[in-house]
């Protein structure tokens, strides 16, 4: 079993840290634009995307890459939704790395991943969650690799090319998740200072481990605060601003998918556009990429094609679970 | 038991029963949430859900279910929200007792498909979702308990691709892998429950659900299934636990 398309290289933590090293670590100025942010992703270029499924997730960012029409990206995120999708049907992507793909129940197995991965123009490289996790972790730390207990026996453990290690204590045998270090980090967060600083409010998922794992982090973020408020609550702050390289401000930065405590995801969408789908296969999202990504030229324009009045109920029904 | 019990009902019923109060369980989302959220409200007040998105100790709201393992539906009123990878370490750690999944494709020993159809993981002549966390839910809990519809497709002799790790191939072999803790100690289905011989690993029927017989059992199975040295027949679930459970799901988004 394998696929050429697996690169080992990506947790290489020698070369890994020598790129952090090289690279400026400012606590200066990290403010720009969404566009100027997004043109950081180079074609071929490994992404790791924050959030997890429909929570969180920098659809602003995936959407301005998009708009670019890169080439022959390697996409990990550890539940991959509809961004995932998207990513497929445009053509950007070439191999994805994730422990499950779909939108949720209610709507089936993924269509579109289906097509992609079963006619072979998508490699899928599975992990299980924790393992995925435990990559990001590893990253993270600097190191090559984790001990775990996870993976063991499956054939999972024979996909991404995992190897064991006894334990040189009780000699047990385990299961050595390797590090992964992307090329860019993408995430979007409740609250920033102009300088980087993120914080984030509810689920963290596993957005710190990204950010230190990766080479280059591009942030959107629902709000900006000043540099005094992060310092009134440096607690909350989960991305220390060395490690940001572009910040930009767009508010409702995941939507349709949720923003904890501030706006719900929109399921009547992900009906519609699951709906399209069976009934017109690849081409509805062919349409959907055209109306929603292509067509509108700012996240704005794009948000009209909502509404404030949807967006206004999402909101309602966020404050509804969370306040 | 009233003759309008759907298949999904008597499943959620039958679930929850298996959990004890004073314990934690890692649920799915779909008809374990429910089971979870059932056995909480019902017999098992101190019982404390963990759901992978990473979430602890959440109630639950009636009729707004969460439909993913991370949003915010799922954490409501939770009493923590620890990192994706830090819900899984609980587990990892042994905090967690039982792990209360759902699966595609099922083996004789428990072992777990979810990932693809045919024989070429590159290849697939179906691709499926995937694992998320069902591989470390089988492997780090102390006990798995698996919640399926009781099809003969679903349980076959030997599944494509092992996503999570039931017994393996049974006599030993889970151990052998590096899997030192727990195992599948159940499976929860429309029609029984199915428990394994404790040497050779392989499935059999515990339980017949009322007025479903072994040989029913058998006839939806893919493979042989030996039976428990005393068979007996569940409770049917009672009016409580059907109002209670109907209450949760007034949308009949799991239900059906």
């Amino acid at each position: 079993m394998g696929d050429p398309r697996l690169k080992p290289a990506e947790h290489d933590f020698v070369a890994a840290r020598r790129r952090l090293e090289a690279k400026p670590k400012s606590a200066g100025e990290k403010l720009t634009t969404l566009e100027d942010a997004a043109r950081r992703v180079r074609d071929g270029d490994h992404v790791a995307v924050g959030g997890c499924l429909f929570s969180r997730t920098p659809l602003a960012l995936v959407r301005e890459i998009l708009r670019a029409r890169p080439r022959g990206l390697t996409l990990t995120r550890n539940l991959m939704c509809t961004e995932g999708e998207l990513m497929m049907a445009a053509g950007a992507v070439e191999r994805v790395v994730t422990a499950w793909m779909s939108i949720g129940l209610p709507w089936g197995v993924s269509k579109v991943m289906r097509h992609y991965v079963e006619t072979g123009k998508v490699a899928m490289e599975e992990w299980s969650h924790l393992a995925l996790g435990l990559r990001f972790r590893a990253a993270a730390m600097g190191l090559p690799f984790l001990p775990a207990l996870t993976m063991l026996g499956s054939d999972l453990a024979g996909v991404g090319g995992m190897k064991t290690i006894q334990d040189p204590y009780s000699g047990e045998t385990l299961a050595a998740v390797p590090a992964l270090f992307p090329d860019v980090a993408l995430l979007h967060v409740h609250r920033a200072d102009r300088f980087g600083n993120c914080q984030v409010d509810g689920y963290p998922h596993m957005d710190g481990d990204i950010a230190r794992a990766a080479t280059t982090v591009l942030v959107t973020t629902e709000e900006l605060i000043s540099e005094d408020e992060t310092r009134r609550h440096p607690d909350r702050t989960v991305i220390p601003g060395f490690a940001v390289d572009a910040l930009a401000l767009v508010p409702w930065g995941s939507f349709p998918h949720e923003c904890y405590g501030l706006y719900e995801a929109d399921f009547d969408h992900f009906a519609e556009y699951t709906a399209a789908i069976d009934a017109r296969g690849m081409d509805a999202v062919g349409e959907y990429l055209g109306r929603y990504v292509y067509g509108p030229a700012t996240w704005d324009e794009y948000l009209e094609l909502f509404g404030g009045e949807r967006l206004a109920l999402q909101r309602r029904r966020a404050r509804d679970l969370v306040g | 038991m009233s003759a309008s019990v759907n298949a999904a009902e008597l499943l959620a019923v039958m679930a929850s029963r298996q959990l004890r109060d004073d314990t934690t369980v890692f649920a799915g989302v779909g008809v374990p949430l429910l089971a979870a959220a059932l056995a909480c409200q019902r017999h098992a007040p101190r019982l404390t859900m963990i759901i992978e998105g990473g979430i602890i100790g959440p109630e639950i709201a009636p009729g707004r279910l969460p439909i993913s393992t991370n949003e915010m539906r799922a954490g409501r009123r939770a009493t923590m929200l620890p990192a994706i990878t830090d819900a899984f370490l609980f587990a990892q750690r042994g905090f967690v007792d039982v792990g209360f999944m759902g699966g595609a494709q099922i083996d004789r020993y428990g072992n777990i498909n979810t990932s693809t159809l045919g024989t070429d993981y590159w290849k697939p002549k179906v691709r499926l979702p995937g694992t998320g966390g069902a591989n470390d839910i089988a492997s780090l809990c102390r006990e798995v308990i698996i919640v399926t519809a009781h099809e003969k497709r679903r349980f076959v002799e030997k599944v494509d691709f092992v996503t999570s790790p039931g017994w393996l191939g049974g006599d030993g072999s889970r151990r052998r892998a590096g899997l030192l803790f727990g195992g599948v100690s159940r499976v929860v289905t429309t029609l029984g429950i199915l428990g394994f011989d404790g040497e050779t690993r392989s499935m059999r029927i515990e339980a017949t659900h009322p007025g479903v017989t072994v040989e029913e059992i058998r006839a939806n199975t893919g493979f042989p299934l030996g039976l428990a040295p005393e068979v007996v027949v569940t409770e049917p679930p009672s009016d409580d636990e059907l109002a209670m459970l109907r209450a949760l799901d007034p949308e009949r988004r799991f239900l059906g």
